[in-house]
């Protein structure tokens, strides 16, 4: 029975796991391009598990920023798995409370929108979320690790600069199967707008955070106005 | 590389803390509808204020360019999510324009 569920959370992570192993490579190969050693690249992604920070931490550590610079950044992007975790929180009520660490730290922005996804069909247990989500991290893993050992044989400009859109295309690909309503995708029109703004005007890595907490309560706002007029 | 170390351990716990907080907090606690609503939102402006910028701007300035090969390839990418729902398709189609336009068009 126990197992039954995790190897189906396993099944469901496979098409995480197909995106994960390309990406985790071309984090890994730019890694190893700018001179990291193995260990590193490897351990990155075992400790860490986060797709845009470990890109962003690279670009930024072969630029030679200084380490506090880097992990407030790194902060900053992942703020906003607050309001991920947050809003998976009303389904995890009945888990035990000693998986949801592991859980948490496994919460990526893939394995939250299949989560939900999942959790909109169905009600799902703790183990075939940790089969899920675990899946995917030994995808991620093995992805990196592949790059930084291969990675040298992917050197050129072109191939940094492909590699580095993976990351984009990823968003946009989480965005489309995100916006399923209509407020949603007027919300992602809204927040790319301000994030523009808020980018051209104000110093430092604040636009991501300041865009989309202006968008939220605007949302928030407009459905309270619409409720009354 | 001991820095660099020390440096993944601080990545690894500001990247766990928000991940972890509010959904032990939140699994205890009732969430009010009004906040509810508000997390809603959150995820897709997120996602458009990491995009937007990332492939329209760069050093702070518009790139509106045949050189600019990011802001190119996000077009088939949308419409390659919009069509398949499958993420390894956009990001190989998306993938395959930055480096067509490397190779054919090389500015």
């Amino acid at each position: 029975m126990w197992r039954a569920e995790l190897y189906g959370g396993a099944k469901k992570a496979l098409s995480i796991v197909l995106g994960y192993l390309p990406l985790g490579f071309a984090y890994g190969a730019l890694a190893s391009l700018a001179g990291f050693e193995l260990s590193l690249i490897a351990g990155m992604s075992l400790l860490v598990f986060a797709g845009s920070a470990q890109f962003i931490a690279v670009n930024m550590l072969s630029a030679g920023a200084a380490g506090a610079t880097i992990i407030a950044t790194v902060f900053l992007v992942n703020l906003r798995h607050l309001l991920m975790s947050a809003s998976l929180s009303p389904y995890l009520q009945a888990y035990p409370r000693r998986v949801l660490p592991l859980l948490a730290f496994w919460l990526t922005d893939e394995n939250y929108a299949m989560a939900c996804g999942e959790f909109k069909k169905n009600e799902r247990s703790h183990l075939f979320m940790l089969g899920l989500f675990g899946t995917a991290y030994a995808g991620w893993v093995l992805g990196g690790t592949l790059g930084g050992v291969f990675g040298r044989f992917f050197s050129g400009r072109e191939a940094a600069l492909t590699m580095g859109y993976a990351l984009y295309a990823m968003f946009i690909f989480l965005l489309v199967i995100q916006a399923t309503e209509k407020r949603l995708m007027l919300a992602a029109c809204v927040s790319a707008a301000l994030a523009v703004l808020f980018y051209y005007f104000i110093p430092g890595n604040w636009y991501i955070i300041l865009a989309t907490v202006c968008t939220a309560t605007l949302g928030v706002l407009s459905e309270k106005w619409r409720r009354i007029s | 590389m001991a820095e660099n170390f020390l440096i993944i351990f601080g990545m690894a716990l500001v990247t766990f803390l928000p991940r972890f907080l509010p959904l032990y907090v939140l699994t205890r606690l009732e969430v009010p509808r009004v906040v509810e609503v508000w997390l809603r939102y959150v995820p897709v402006s997120v996602l458009a204020a990491l995009i937007v910028p990332g492939v329209l701007m760069q050093d702070r300035q518009f790139y509106f360019s045949f050189g600019n090969s990011y802001l190119l390839a996000s077009v088939p990418a949308f419409l390659v999510a919009s069509l398949t729902k499958n993420m390894l398709l956009t990001i190989t189609a998306g993938m395959c324009v930055v480096l067509f336009l490397h190779w054919y068009m090389p500015v």
